[in-house]
């Protein structure tokens, strides 16, 4: 009993700020200052999120987040899988030395790189396109452990068997490891996109015009453009806040599963 | 990149595990084409790996010293003379030591909090949807989605719902919870607790339902009680995710950088200004990349450093465990 309690106490904690912004979103504009509690306003009106949504900046912030996370996860299941399965199942000459280069990676988090990064894309030509965004976000090599760990629990007599049907090791892959593979690479995938839509960092560095940003730099961008407009601020961010809030209640328990491997296999 | 032939009976590949697999009997030619098969799954991946981890490391300890502007172009050669500067500049250091409090006050609470909701939600068996919902719906909120509500409708006096909660319970906090040197940083970590604790609180409960049921049933049979099982079967057994979760809890904490940036800029009076925001100011708004650069070395030090030395005690305790 006092167990639900405390538990429910920490739901409460948990859900005021989210319903505040919410209940604010509903308010009439110049009702959101007023120093008294009051979770609805005169009337509710959704005057906000037109207004928001009439501006077009939201959309396109939206969209351009859905292409470079698409884009971003696609490549990283895809090199991480195959260099994960190269490196657990095939032999090649300085395979050992290239899977060491590999694992040092883990030992630098991207954030220290952004000067150098910044300069590359400079040089490439890649600041303030989807490209720039994009390329550096793909090569994870904490996936590649991961998946390198899955991958040598997989027994090899089921790859045998193909080789023995003539399947060469493309068919192999696809045919074989990819299918059994499939709730760690769906793991990774979620992870993946998650940690793209959300980031905040490298995106913010490299675009700076408004119509290549994701939509986590676009909304820092405007606060000021909106200034003291609290029920437009707070409509956009539940507009934005919604995407993954929704794919979480539908994917919960992949991404439950996802969060708990990963986790803790990045050790 | 040459295929040596193999003498029958040839050795079983180096690197294989268990037992010899067929390949050891096949003609060159196919061992040939294993090769560069091997090379070909692990380019694509190698290639975004040198080209946006290794190359950039290198060319950041190039340009560390140097004196290039923003493009990493046009500098000339200084030598040490970044990093010297950098060990003598305060605001490194302020900006390291905000830093390493904000990891220092953030560590305990997200822990903690994570393992008493998931020993909550474990115990009750019940709603468990309404627990991940409600504290892990936060983790996928985006940073300016968190910052942004907290900075406008969190945390402002008279209007802000923590001001406006305390008032209900007849207290007048006057607290700046963001513009007050003395609580601006107490503030983000509040923030940073109720966005981030969710991804803790499913670490541990994962691990809470890993935990061997027999254990329960024999301590139960012994006639311990709930606290006694708590404390010698639970957290005994939750003592490596333990070690996981602190650990990827302090890497991330080092790397804070956006609620600061999006809710106080860093300040007031540059007091909550971590150093990521400091190698931002000094390469992207001072467009002092090299500097930039050496002021981020001495950052990634400090991070091969918590590495080195959680990984140190683990293999301590392991150690120790298998004695």
């Amino acid at each position: 009993m006092v167990t639900l309690v405390v538990a429910l106490a920490l739901v409460v904690l948990w859900v005021l700020p989210l319903a505040w912004a919410v209940a604010t979103s509903l308010k009439p504009e110049n009702e959101t200052t007023r120093t008294s509690l009051e979770w609805i306003g005169s009337r509710v009106t959704f005057e906000a999120y037109e207004k928001v949504w009439a501006s077009g900046d939201l959309i396109r912030w939206m969209l351009n987040s859905a292409y470079v996370s698409v884009v971003t996860t696609v490549l990283t299941v895809l090199t991480c899988a195959m260099a994960a399965y190269g490196f657990s199942r095939t032999e090649f000459r300085g395979r050992k030395a290239l899977y060491g280069l590999v694992m040092a990676g883990i030992m630098v988090p991207p954030q220290v790189l952004i000067a150098p990064l910044f300069a590359e894309m400079v040089s490439l030509g890649l600041v303030d396109t989807y490209w720039g965004v994009i390329l550096p976000q793909v090569a994870v090599p904490a996936m590649v452990f991961i998946l390198v760990k899955f991958f040598e629990g997989v027994p090899r007599e089921l790859e045998e068997a193909a080789y023995v049907d003539g399947a060469g090791r493309w068919r192999v892959f696809w045919t074989v490891v990819v299918p059994l593979s499939r709730p760690v690479l769906s793991a990774v995938a979620i992870f993946t996109f998650i940690q793209t839509w959300n980031n905040f960092l490298w995106p913010f560095l490299v675009t700076t015009d408004p119509s290549a940003m994701t939509l986590p730099v676009g909304l820092v961008n405007v606060q000021s453009t909106y200034g003291a407009r609290y029920a437009q601020v707070m409509a956009s961010l539940v507009i934005a806040g919604l995407p993954l809030l929704l794919v979480f209640a539908f994917f919960q328990r992949q991404i439950v599963r996802g969060v708990a491997h990963t986790g803790l296999a990045g050790q | 990149m040459t295929a040596t032939a193999p003498t029958a009976p040839a050795p079983p590949p180096a690197g294989g595990t268990g037992a010899a697999t067929p390949s050891a009997s096949r003609p060159p030619a196919v061992r040939r084409r294993r090769l560069e098969h091997g090379l070909v799954f692990v380019a694509p991946f190698l290639l975004f790996h040198l080209l946006f981890l290794v190359w950039p490391l290198l060319l950041g300890l190039k340009m560390s010293l140097g004196d290039d502007n923003i493009t990493g172009a046009g500098g000339s050669f200084v030598g040490l003379d970044n990093y010297v500067e950098a060990l003598g500049d305060p605001d490194v250091w302020s900006s390291l030591w905000h830093t390493v409090w904000f990891t220092l006050l953030s560590t305990a609470p997200l822990v903690l909090t994570g393992l008493v909701m998931a020993l909550l939600a474990h115990h009750l068996r019940v709603f468990q949807w309404l627990w991940r919902l409600s504290w892990f719906a936060p983790f996928l909120l985006p940073s300016g989605v968190v910052g942004l509500l907290w900075l406008w409708m969190i945390y402002p006096s008279d209007f802000g719902l923590a001001d406006l909660l305390l008032n209900s319970l007849g207290l007048d906090p006057g607290i700046g919870w963001l513009t007050d040197t003395r609580y601006a940083m107490l503030s983000i970590v509040l923030t940073t607790v109720w966005w981030t604790v969710g991804f803790n609180f499913l670490l541990y409960l994962a691990a809470l339902q890993a935990i061997p049921h027999h254990l329960y049933e024999a301590a139960e049979l012994d006639g311990a009680g709930a606290r006694q099982r708590l404390r010698h079967i639970t957290l005994p057994m939750l003592a490596r995710t333990t070690g996981v979760v602190v650990i990827l809890q302090l890497l991330a904490s080092l790397k804070i950088f956006d609620q600061i940036y999006i809710m106080t800029g860093g300040g007031p009076d540059e007091s909550t200004r971590p150093i990521l925001q400091y190698v931002y100011e000094a390469g992207f708004t001072g467009y002092r990349i090299g500097y930039a650069s050496a002021v981020s070395y001495v950052f990634f030090a400090l991070i091969v450093i918590v590495s080195l030395v959680h990984l140190r005690m683990t293999r301590r305790s392991r150690e120790e465990a298998a004695k």
